[in-house]
């Protein structure tokens, strides 16, 4: 009961805070029309899959995906925010169990990506998608196991980084290959061997292919369609969700005591 | 039975001991304090004692709890006022408390009521709607020594609690505090560099280079200073030393571009010195005995709380700048 209360505490601070800051939330909605419109209109001139459904479309799972990443870590790198301006130790010092701080983290970073993905999908009629209330549902319910995932993983690293100069490190070396090798922009088939490998083991694969299982409507063997049955994108979501957080809980817990 | 019982406690970062082995003893009911210089290791004692390291060697017990072995329990035991400041300023002063009041359990009517007075008490209820980014230093350090009260803790840990405060907020906390000690059994730990603070502790450690110098009442530390202390500054401090010690048999020494000198009687004293010294004397005061003049007897280097005020801007200045570049 008690670690209920403190995940739901941990999880109201970071969302309240979330909705509180409009700019941000703004911000955040932007990038990913500004890349629907400049790379998915733009690219749409050269890319054809043969099958005559535009870029764009192809394209918004995949921002989809992107949004949700930098949701979803953003959240989670707050820990280092945190620790530097020192409200870390006000947790630190409670009588609560890490896991619980852990699970009320990955679970706000969670809720904000998923709502962002959610405001985007607004975007469905207009990019020329069928509008199917069960697609999107599904596509949400996508939406918010990718985010655990990520969420959970942003609290690994957040618990080795120490400074927040490390953040451009990571925004470089984590969150653009992540973003690349995830089938946002092309299919993970496609990839030469070693980034293959890197892009199976990318959760954002699974989560953009469920996306793209709830959202697009292609013809069969598509040349940009779905790399996996949805069945295993989700399998794999799970699967990786609850690693991620048994990890996030006990690096998170090694970095608690020094 | 102490409350807090301290044995050989050591921690070490590399080669350098910031705790080098302290021992000591806490009663409940006692406020206790730790003082010394920048870097003596008083916050990383405190950091120990409630569990945010682990020693690298000996025992912490708190409230009977061993502070690695049964951290949990140590932890519902304490409260703390950390040297720097850990609200979320993205909350609102009430927001920061209730986000407390979750973390420690209190049942919901609880915090309600205890939040409500715990604002009254350190003169916030009118501002509990504002995000304590809007706050001012010492409204800052009010909420949070609300905020460590909220649980009732047994022990409260205060590091250096008056930190960038005026002396006006400085006195209100402390009338503050000494009404809640009356009102409730409860122990204070607290560092300070200010002499005047130390003073009102029951019992004192003098602490440098992460080892306790000396411990007692202020009476007791006091009294290791022999007599009263006098300062001079002369037009050469070079000559006068020797000169002191022929003259006078006393060791002078040398502090700051200061000598200072423990003698029995200052006032008769100083017109001998003065008549005496083969050196001019520009000036020339006396004290009785302080915590000043404890350390200064103990340790030959001065606690100035005037460095600790410039250190404090500094510090804030550092934190300022990097949560503009955030
Ligand atoms: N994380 C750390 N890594 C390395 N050295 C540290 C660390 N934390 C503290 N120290 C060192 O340990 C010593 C004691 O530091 P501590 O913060 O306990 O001093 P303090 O008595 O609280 O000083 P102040 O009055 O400035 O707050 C200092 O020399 C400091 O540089
Ligand atoms: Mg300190």
């Amino acid at each position: 009961m008690r670690h209920l209360r403190a995940i739901h505490v941990v999880f109201l601070r970071d969302f309240k805070k979330f909705l509180r800051e409009r700019s941000r939330l703004l911000g955040a909605l932007a990038r990913p029309v500004v890349w629907l419109l400049l790379l998915g209109v733009g690219l749409s001139q050269i890319v054809q899959s043969g099958d005559g459904v535009p870029y764009e479309q192809y394209l918004f799972p995949g921002v989809l995906g992107m949004t949700i990443l930098f949701a979803a870590f953003m959240s989670s790198i707050s820990i280092i925010w945190d620790r530097e301006f020192g409200f870390l130790k006000e947790i630190l010092v409670a009588p609560v169990a890490r896991w619980a701080i852990v699970f009320g983290k990955a679970l706000s970073g969670t809720a904000i990506a998923t709502v962002q993905a959610l405001l985007l999908m607004l975007l469905v009629p207009f990019l020329g998608l069928p509008f199917r209330p069960l697609g999107v549902l599904g596509a949400a319910g996508a939406a918010a196991l990718t985010a655990l995932c990520l969420s959970a993983l942003g609290i690994c690293l957040a618990s080795r980084l120490r400074t927040l100069e490390s953040f451009n490190v990571l925004v470089n070396f984590v969150l653009m290959p992540m973003f690349f090798l995830s089938g946002a922009m092309y299919p993970v088939s496609r990839l030469p061997e070693p980034l293959g490998i890197v892009a199976h083991l990318n959760p954002m694969t699974y989560g953009i292919d469920a996306m793209k299982h709830c959202l697009l409507d292609l013809p069969p063997g598509s040349a940009l369609g779905q790399d996996f049955p949805l069945g295993w994108d989700l399998l794999f979501l799970a699967g990786f969700a609850l690693g991620a957080l048994a990890f996030a809980t006990w690096s998170f817990e090694r970095s608690g005591r020094d | 039975m102490s409350i807090i019982a301290v044995s050989q406690l050591v921690k070490r970062y590399g080669d350098l001991a910031a705790v080098d082995g302290i021992s000591f003893e806490v009663a409940p009911g006692e406020l206790f304090g730790f003082l010394g210089p920048n870097g003596a290791g008083k916050t990383t004692t405190i950091h120990l004692l409630c569990t945010l390291l682990t020693p690298t060697s000996g025992r912490a017990s708190l409230a009977g709890y061993d502070c690695v072995r049964e951290p949990h329990r140590v932890r519902e035991a304490i409260g703390l006022l950390f040297q720097d400041t850990t609200l979320d300023h993205d909350l609102t002063a009430w927001e920061n408390l209730v986000f407390h009041a979750a973390l420690y359990n209190l049942d919901r009517a609880t915090a309600r009521d205890r939040i409500a007075r715990m604002l009254d008490l350190v003169g916030l209820a009118d501002r509990q709607r504002d995000l304590v980014r809007k706050f001012s230093g010492g409204m800052k350090r009010r909420l949070e020594i609300a905020r460590g009260l909220l649980h009732y803790p047994k022990v409260l840990f205060l590091d250096e609690p008056t930190i960038g405060l005026d002396p006006q907020s400085r006195h209100h906390l402390w009338g503050f505090l000494h009404t809640l000690r009356k009102q409730r059994e409860m122990t204070l730990f607290m560092t300070t560099h200010y002499m005047e603070e130390a003073e009102q502790c029951d019992r004192i450690a003098v602490i440098d280079h992460g080892r306790i110098i000396a411990l007692g009442t202020p009476g007791e530390l006091k009294r290791l200073v022999k007599g009263e202390m006098i300062y001079l500054t002369t037009a050469d401090n070079a000559r006068a030393v020797p000169a002191i010690r022929e003259v006078f048999g006393l060791d002078a020494r040398e502090e700051g571009g200061r000598l200072y000198l423990e003698v029995d009687e200052g006032e008769a004293f100083i017109p001998l010195l003065i008549r005496r010294l083969p050196v001019a004397v520009l000036s020339v005061s006396l004290h009785k005995p302080t915590l000043n003049e404890v350390f200064l007897h103990l340790t030959g280097r001065a606690i100035r709380a005037e460095e600790a005020d410039a250190l404090d801007v500094a510090r804030e200045a550092v934190r300022a700048r990097r949560r503009r570049d955030v």
